[in-house]
């Protein structure tokens, strides 16, 4: 079978400035984070981003953000980010609010074919300006779009050099399904086995659906900045 | 056991919604303090949004797992018999009507059962998460809130000011004066905190509210 592991070069010959990226991830938790270091280093920027949240500044997304990378970012929260909050008072960010259930569904229509979905969720408020309505059995429901990118940036667990992915616990996050809806999917893995390791089972993600793996260089697995300030606090309260 | 008050008094409440094996959405903050007051015999399936069944206890330092987050990304764990999702399976448990019951914390709820807890325009604008979907498909929305803003004004008024996150959806609201149940026809006086009058409630209520024969002690 075809090998699919690349450089993180290799992977970043497919990441440029203007395109739309979904970063697959949980308020910059479980991101690619080699991949957007990379992105950093090389310039790229005009970013137009689809992201659960804005992640935090020291994470994920929230670097690209920092650094003023993203021009626009469609979403369901940025709380934890006030670089974020301040660029979007400013004019700077662009943001569309999507409601949780809404933004994972548009992605999934996005990844399955589908020209939308119907939902309840956010019927009589602001959500639903502009959007059409449509009354099925008696309940009113928004037409809500399906999100499409050109690259999606994917962190898993485990890949096999022909393309599987595999997430731990909760991991997965919105990456399985930012997997989906793609023109190009790049997986930055903890770590790379040969075929036939990964059981059908544990393939979360399938092959034929991912373009290129690519391997963690630095440390595979570490405590996020989030987790790390937690952490010392903690340690810091019982001195 | 020493009479509860205010935010305690609220959780306390809150958590006697609960049967044995509800499933559960708890926001962050108060409503996810309902847990430390669960009535013996009740245990929950507490979701997380992004994709946990069984969400459990915060783990101590040196025995966390940096895949087992909770829907705020701080470090939690997984009950027995739990389970984990991808996030548009979790939302499918929340918008399906899986879920039994909600707690939400809010800025303003009103007399219909409006809710608004997403935005203050212009000031706070963090995003409206995983809240309107809650409002949209959960069984029992119950709201858990100080009955009053700082400055005083009620949060609990005849009809919400701010941006709507759900329409028609609370069923209950539990403030550290008393319970309401959300009538068809205004809020109903189902309970009073230790120390509250009826008056006490009804000076610090915009909305309409409704008093029954009899009423309850809340605990």
């Amino acid at each position: 079978m075809k090998s699919k592991v690349v450089t993180r070069e290799e992977a970043l010959e497919k990441i440029h400035s203007g395109q739309t990226i979904m970063f697959g991830d949980w308020h910059g938790e479980f991101s690619a984070e080699e991949i957007i270091s990379g992105m950093l280093e090389k310039g790229v920027t005009d970013i137009d981003a689809i992201a659960v949240s804005a992640g935090m500044p020291d994470q994920g997304l929230g670097r690209l953000i920092n650094e003023r990378r993203v021009k626009s970012l469609i979403t369901t929260h940025i709380g934890l980010n006030p670089v974020a909050r301040d660029q979007m008072f400013a004019g700077e960010l662009e943001i569309e609010f999507s409601p949780q259930g809404t933004f994972a569904e548009r992605i999934r229509c996005g990844g399955a074919g589908l020209g939308g979905c119907l939902t309840p969720t956010g019927i009589g408020t602001d959500v639903e300006k502009g959007k059409e309505k449509l009354t099925i059995n008696g309940k009113e429901y928004l037409l809500e779009l399906p999100l499409r990118a050109d690259v999606a940036l994917i962190k898993a667990t485990k890949a096999d050099t022909a393309g599987n992915i595999s997430f731990r616990m909760n991991s997965r996050a919105t990456n399985s399904t930012m997997a989906m809806a793609a023109d190009w999917v790049i997986a930055e893995v903890e770590e790379i086995v040969e075929v036939g390791e990964l059981g059908p089972e544990e393939i979360d993600v399938p092959a034929p659906v991912i373009d290129m793996v690519y391997e963690r260089t630095g440390e595979k697995r570490y405590l996020c900045p989030m987790w790390q300030k937690l952490k010392a606090k903690a340690e810091g309260g019982k001195a | 056991m020493a009479e509860l008050k205010g935010r305690k008094l609220i959780a306390s409440r809150c958590a006697k919604f609960f049967k044995d094996g509800d499933f559960v959405n708890l926001g962050i903050g108060l409503p996810l303090m309902c847990v430390n007051y669960l009535p013996e015999g009740v245990d929950l399936w507490l979701e997380a949004e992004i994709g946990t069944v069984g969400s459990g206890a915060t783990p101590k330092w040196g025995e966390e797992d940096i895949d087992v987050i909770d829907a705020g990304g701080q470090p939690a764990s997984v009950i027995k018999g739990g389970s984990v999702c991808d996030h548009e399976t979790s939302f499918a448990y929340i918008r399906g009507g899986h879920i039994d019951a909600a707690v939400l914390g809010t800025l303003q709820v009103d007399e219909e059962g409006n809710i608004a807890n997403w935005t203050i325009p212009g000031k706070l604008v963090p995003g409206m998460g995983g809240a309107m979907d809650l409002c949209a498909g959960v069984k029992r929305i119950i709201v858990a809130t100080d009955h009053c803003e700082k400055s005083g004004r009620s949060k609990i008024l005849k009809k919400c000011t701010l941006p709507l996150t759900g329409v028609k959806c609370v069923t209950d609201i539990v403030t550290e004066k008393c319970y309401f149940q959300v009538g068809s026809d205004g809020l109903i006086l189902r309970e009073l905190a230790p120390g509250y009058t009826v008056e006490d409630v009804l000076a610090s209520t915009e909305a309409k509210v409704i008093i029954p024969d009899e009423i309850g002690v809340m605990e």
